[in-house]
């Protein structure tokens, strides 16, 4: 029996989904969509874009104006339909891969912009569509098809990244915690700039198999016992913090936003007339 | 006057494409078509840079300018670069500033001061330009006064339009003034 | 006179002047040379009009900002040359299989790679028609001045609008930075094509149904209340995505039908002195200029030359080509490259009559002069 909220933002017709039994996906298309009503945001005027890769296909199951679009660039289609009609809510689905290899450069942009979106991450660590070749956030010795011998790259922060390069709001969570990653997808959406929100989530079928992390419920453990909120986790000394990672509201801050910006030119040519 | 072929020869930032625009400009008043481009070099200063013009009763296809009657250049560079696109018979203006003329006795060569009479006459170098227009129109008068003016006028900055026709009388009068600075076969 | 506006106006300009005259509302692109005109202008004149410009991080952002924009209702436009039309590919394929009206301007340079970036070349006649993946059909227009680049621009956007399709329009570096005359009338009675809107209620709304006898499907804009998907995948009328064989096989069908089987309403030829012709020269673009040139010449001479210039390059004018093999005793194919369009027109007219090429690729126009000594000579 689907649940109220499936057949209220659902489009149930497309279910079932092709996510592998444990992913982690569902969960954080729930806090979206959670999100989506706790705000009690009108359906006709929210767009979903996703990019290519396991967790952008969340776009197809929902029902809102939604767009799954190429591989990387579902922030630079989105910049198009914001600026084209600023009152959408636009809302981004992306993957580790998707957002910051090859659509590294779009974050990056659409951070410094400002531009009225939300962002959110299915960070599982690898790329799972593909069948799990190491990705920018697979963390550094973890193998990965294309990485048999161990990952020798450094890992992105992604948070990091996005307060660096201006976004507004920046929240991590974790599919375990799924009610602070649904208030913190509700916190990115309330805010008028760019908002990210990394959620971690789990790819038991290939990061987890590969390296050896167990079922999906060992990896969901795995979250409970090493995700530390912000708070907790400031207090922590460097030791303490090994193996560790922070949850949370890391950043928030306030300023002029890409549509709104424009939105004055424009009319400095009405009061022209 | 079937087909006359301008090129304007000079360093990047003279105003030279600006030069041949208003040409261009002036000449489509005059009711006559007209096709302007230029090239540049990967500098947005100095350089050689040069910009030409198409004058034509008749509707223009090919749009570029190989040979052509009547070139300006303000700079030595630019000179000893473009000098051989110049048609035998051609008029050829150069700046004062420009010591080794060219050695060419088929065409008519105008040596005047246009560089000097924008610093020290107008105090205004950027002025260079329209100096030259006024010099090429005294000349050739390949477009009309009165439209050269209104193309002039309808180019430059606001607030500068006295300026800019004083560097065109200017022009006028290096040509009136400077005769005897004439080289090559009819001077 | 106060119905025409007569003034001197540079061919980017003209494509930007034509783009919001045929109702474009965004821009979204990459500065490159020789095409940043089009982007600087767009900047300008866009928000006077209430439309948007916005200049992306590099040239896939522009033309994935484009088709957002598109989707979500907007006329667009990208602009770029050469090395950001290779980047564009992708993005264009996207906007075939998803339907999404737009017009991407492609002011080619000389290549491969960065090539001569403020030279001419027509290097992209085949990239312009199969660059993107996967097989498809396109409509690719081609101008010869600064009027038919302001005309042609209003005829891309129509056409994009009418057959819900990404259209190119290839220029030339020549025409694109030249300036000439150009008339335009000042009653603003330009033909405008705008999509159509679907007038089924939402609920009864697929996005990609197409009514019998059509070929093209109703375009709903996000945010009007129809909620569709749109997808870069294989997809069947919902919009969803499908692996069936017979869904695919419509689908693909469909999206080449839809240009292939309008051909007499895209394809657009303009033909000088063909008819009694025993030579056709056969250009498009800025080397059409210098045929044309060489034609009056040659006729002068006494040698019967004509003209024929595609200005719709892709569909291919094959009926027309035909026709003028059929009168013709030989056919020269000009262009500023080693020989592409001539692939087309030599297996179209090859059965009939002689075709022969002439190309040159150095960063300079190829002159009258030169197609008069290769038609005189061979």
């Amino acid at each position: 029996m689907p649940s109220q909220l499936v057949n209220e933002y659902f489009r149930t017709e497309n279910l079932p989904h092709i996510w592998c039994p444990g992913c982690g996906n569902g969960i954080v298309t729930r806090a979206i969509v959670k999100a989506i009503d706790n705000l009690g945001l009108d359906k006709d005027n929210v767009c979903v874009v996703s990019g290519i890769g396991c967790s952008s296909r969340a776009s197809g199951y929902l029902d809102f104006n939604t767009i799954h679009t190429t591989h990387g660039r579902a922030l630079a289609f989105a910049t198009g339909i914001k600026l084209a009609k600023p009152e959408l809510t636009v809302i981004v689905i992306t993957g580790d891969g998707d957002c910051s290899a090859i659509g590294g450069n779009h974050l990056i942009h659409a951070a410094r912009r400002n531009i009225d979106i939300t962002t959110v991450v299915f960070n599982n660590n690898t790329y799972g569509m593909t069948g799990g070749q190491y990705s920018p956030t697979t963390p550094t010795g973890d193998k990965g098809t294309t990485a048999p011998y161990g990952n020798i790259d450094m890992n992105f922060d992604l948070c990091e990244l996005a307060k660096a390069a201006g976004a507004t709001y920046v929240s991590r969570g974790t599919i375990f915690t799924a009610n602070m990653l649904i208030k913190q997808v509700e916190e990115g959406i309330k805010n008028k700039g760019f908002s990210f929100v990394e959620a971690i989530t789990i790819c038991p079928t290939y990061y987890g198999r590969k390296n050896k992390k167990g079922e999906a419920v060992d990896m969901m453990t795995y979250l409970k016992e090493n995700a530390i909120n912000i708070a907790a986790y400031d207090k922590l000394t460097e030791e303490q913090r090994l193996g560790k990672f922070v949850v949370g509201e890391l950043y928030k801050n306030n300023r002029a936003e890409y549509t709104e910006e424009y939105q004055k030119i424009i009319e400095s040519f009405q009061k022209e007339r | 006057m079937i087909r006359q072929e301008l090129r304007l020869t000079g360093s990047g930032g003279q105003g030279l494409i600006l030069a041949g625009i208003i040409l261009a400009e002036a000449a489509l008043y005059d009711g006559m078509n007209v096709v302007q481009s230029q090239s540049y070099g990967p500098e947005a200063r100095g350089g050689a840079s040069k910009a030409e013009v198409i004058i034509s009763k008749e509707k223009i296809n090919y749009p570029k300018v190989n040979e052509c009657d009547i070139m300006l250049t303000l700079t030595q560079v630019a000179c000893d670069k473009y000098i051989n696109s110049l048609k035998s018979g051609g008029i050829l203006i150069v700046d004062k500033s420009i010591e080794k003329l060219p050695e060419r006795d088929d065409i008519k060569i105008y040596r005047v001061p246009i560089l000097e009479t924008a610093i020290d006459k107008l105090g205004k170098p950027m002025v260079a330009n329209i100096i030259a227009l006024g010099s090429i129109y005294e000349l050739t008068k390949i477009v009309s006064k009165d439209s050269l003016e209104r193309a002039v006028l309808g180019r430059v900055p606001r607030g500068t339009e006295e300026l800019n026709k004083k560097a065109l009388e200017e022009g006028f009068n290096l040509i009136r003034e400077h005769k005897e600075d004439c080289y090559g076969e009819v001077c | 006179m106060a119905d025409k506006i007569i003034k001197l106006m540079q061919g980017n300009e003209a494509c930007v002047e034509g783009a919001i005259a045929a109702g474009m509302r965004f821009y979204a692109g990459y500065p490159i040379t020789p095409s940043t005109e089009i982007a600087e202008l767009s900047a300008e004149k866009l928000p006077q009009v209430g439309g948007r410009f916005i200049q992306m991080e590099d040239e896939i952002a522009g033309i994935s900002a484009t088709i957002g924009a598109a989707i979500a209702g907007e006329k667009a436009m990208t602009a770029t040359s050469g090395p950001g039309f290779s980047l564009k590919q992708e993005g264009l394929g996207y906007a075939v299989i998803t339907e999404t009206p737009c017009v991407i301007v492609n002011v080619q340079r000389g290549g491969p790679s960065t090539g001569l970036p403020t030279a001419p070349a027509q290097g992209e006649i085949m990239q312009a028609r199969w660059g993107t993946h996967g097989d498809h059909s396109i409509i690719v227009l081609y101008p010869w001045s600064v009027k038919e680049i302001y005309n042609t621009t209003i005829r891309a956007f129509n056409l994009a609008e009418k057959y819900r399709t990404p259209v190119i329009l290839l220029m030339d570096e020549v025409i694109a930075h030249m300036r000439e005359k150009i008339e335009l009338s000042n009653d603003n009675k330009v033909e405008i094509y705008n999509r159509k809107k679907p007038t089924c209620s939402p609920e009864n709304y697929k996005p990609y149904e197409v009514k019998e006898g059509d070929l093209v499907p109703e375009m709903a804009g996000f945010g009007e209340g129809y909620r569709f998907h749109v997808t870069g995948l294989v997809h069947s009328e919902s919009g969803f995505p499908s692996g069936n064989e017979k869904v695919a096989e419509t689908l693909i069908n469909r999206l080449i039908d839809k240009i292939e089987d309008n051909k007499d309403d895209i394809v657009e030829v303009n033909e000088y002195l063909t008819d009694d012709a025993d030579i056709a020269i056969v250009a498009f673009g800025a080397t059409s200029r210098s045929a044309k040139s060489a034609v009056d010449t040659l006729r002068e001479s006494g040698i019967k030359a004509g003209l024929f210039r595609p200005i719709t390059i892709w569909p291919l004018a094959e009926k027309e080509l035909l026709e003028l093999a059929k009168k013709v005793k030989r056919i020269v194919v000009v262009e500023m490259n080693m020989g592409q369009y001539f692939l087309e027109v030599d297996r179209i007219a090859g059965k009939f009559t002689k075709v022969e090429k002439y190309g040159r690729l150095n960063g300079e126009l190829i002159t009258p002069e030169e197609i008069i000594s290769f038609v005189k000579e061979g």
